[in-house]
C-alpha cells in the first residue's frame, strides 16, 4: 500500500480536543468535529451525543470528496469553505491542513459571520497539531520509536476477531 | 490508509465493494447489515436513486470486537456500478486499505465484470495503489440463477493474482461473510507487518 497510515497519539489527540473545544465555545456552536478526509472521525467536542457521529463523518468526507471533483472540473484546485443552510441548523465545513475537515455545526444562537472568524483561528492552532503528527509520523517511518503493538497480532488473535 | 488512533484505542479501515452494476454490492452489505448484532453496527446508509440503484455509495460501519486492546472497526463502502459514475466510484477508493470485487455469474455480464475490473485496477493507480498488493478478495455471485458460468472458467477469466475467490448467493447470505473475513484479515496481515 502506497499511502502512510494516519496515526494519532494520546498527546495530539488531547491538543485537538482542546482546539476543538475553545473553538465550539468561542463560535457559540452545538458541535465541533474534525474528520479524516477519508471518513474517519478524529475528534469532537460539544452536544455529540446527538449526532450519529460515524455515519455524519462519513457523509461529510463524501461530501467533500465530490465537492473536490467539482472543484477540479471548473479548473479550481479545492472549495475550502462548504456552507449548508437548514431551518434551525447549519453546517460549516472547511479543510485543515489539506488532510481534515473541520465541521461545526449551530444554530440561530451563533451566526456565520462569528464561525467563520472564529474557524479561520483554530484553524492556525489545527493546523500546527497536525504538523506534529506528520512530523512524528516521519520519525515513526525511519527508526521506529514508537513499539507497534499490531506486531505481534497473531493468526489467533485475527481468528478470534471472526468467532472462529 | 488505516486510521490508528491511540488515544482511544481503535483500529479504522475501510473496505470497498466494487463490481459491475447491479452485481450484488449493496446486497452483500445489506445482507450483513441484517445478520450482524445490533452492539456491533451503525446505521446502513445508502445513497441511492429512487429506483434504489446506488447514486453514490452505500456506507456501514461494522465493530469486529478487539485485538490487542484495540477496538477494530471496518467501515464498508459500496460504488456505483453503472458506467458512467466512473467520477464517483475513483472518489471512494481514496484511502482503501481492502477490496471486494463482486462478479456477476451471469453469462451476458462477463464482459461488464472484465471491464470493471479493468476499472477498479485504473481507478486504484490513480490513488498509488496497485491491485496486485492491495488486501483483495473476489466473489463469483448469483451462483442460484441458471444462466451462470462455471466457477473455473470465471476464475480463468477473472483471477488477478490468486486471490481468496469465493461462490456467493448474496440474496440468501451464502459467502457473504467467508468474502468480508478474507479481505479483512488481509488487511490485518498487512498491518502486522508495517
Amino acid at each position: 500500500m502506497c499511502a502512510a497510515d494516519f496515526v494519532l497519539y494520546e498527546e495530539e489527540f488531547r491538543h485537538l480536543e482542546d482546539a476543538l473545544r475553545r473553538l465550539r465555545q468561542e463560535a457559540n456552536a452545538k458541535a465541533v468535529f474534525l474528520i479524516d478526509k477519508n471518513g474517519q472521525q478524529i475528534a469532537a467536542a460539544g452536544e455529540i451525543e446527538h449526532f450519529d457521529t460515524t455515519s455524519l463523518a462519513s457523509l461529510t468526507a463524501g461530501n467533500v470528496a465530490a465537492t473536490d471533483g467539482l472543484a477540479k472540473l471548473i479548473g479550481e484546485r479545492e472549495f475550502s469553505v462548504l456552507f449548508h443552510e437548514g431551518q434551525q441548523d447549519h453546517i460549516h465545513i472547511s479543510i485543515v491542513a489539506k488532510r481534515a475537515i473541520l465541521v461545526v455545526i449551530f444554530d440561530d444562537r451563533s451566526s456565520l459571520g462569528l464561525v467563520r472568524l472564529r474557524v479561520k483561528r483554530a484553524n492556525g492552532e489545527l493546523e500546527k497539531v497536525f504538523e506534529v503528527m506528520l512530523q512524528k509520523g516521519e520519525k515513526e517511518a525511519q527508526g521506529s520509536t514508537h513499539a507497534s503493538p499490531f506486531a505481534e497480532i497473531t493468526d489467533d488473535d485475527i481468528d478470534a476477531l471472526f468467532g472462529e | 490508509m488505516t486510521f490508528i488512533n491511540y488515544a482511544s484505542k481503535e483500529i479504522n479501515c475501510k473496505i470497498v465493494y466494487y463490481g459491475p452494476g447491479l452485481c450484488g454490492k449493496t446486497t452483500n452489505l445489506q445482507y450483513i447489515y441484517n445478520k450482524t448484532s445490533p452492539e456491533s453496527k451503525g446505521k446502513m446508509i445508502s445513497l441511492a436513486t429512487e429506483a434504489d440503484r446506488t447514486l453514490f455509495f452505500d456506507f456501514l460501519p461494522l465493530d469486529l470486537g478487539s485485538i490487542r486492546g484495540f477496538t477494530t472497526r471496518f467501515h464498508l463502502y459500496t460504488v456505483p456500478g453503472q458506467v458512467f459514475y466512473d467520477a464517483s466510484r475513483k472518489l471512494i477508493l481514496k484511502g482503501v486499505d481492502g477490496v471486494v470485487f463482486v462478479a456477476d455469474s451471469q453469462e451476458e455480464r462477463m464482459e461488464a465484470n472484465i471491464e470493471s475490473i479493468r476499472n477498479l485496477e485504473q481507478n486504484l493507480n490513480e490513488h498509488g495503489f496497485d491491485l496486485a498488493t492491495i488486501p483483495y478478495a473476489l466473489q463469483f455471485n448469483k451462483r442460484d440463477l441458471s444462466n451462470v458460468v462455471a466457477a473455473e472458467e470465471m476464475y480463468r477469466t477473472l483471477n488477478y493474482k490468486r486471490e481468496p475467490t469465493f461462490e456467493a448467493v448474496a440474496t440468501t447470505g451464502v459467502g457473504v461473510f467467508d468474502t468480508l473475513k478474507s479481505v479483512a484479515k488481509q488487511i490485518l496481515i498487512e498491518l502486522k507487518k508495517r
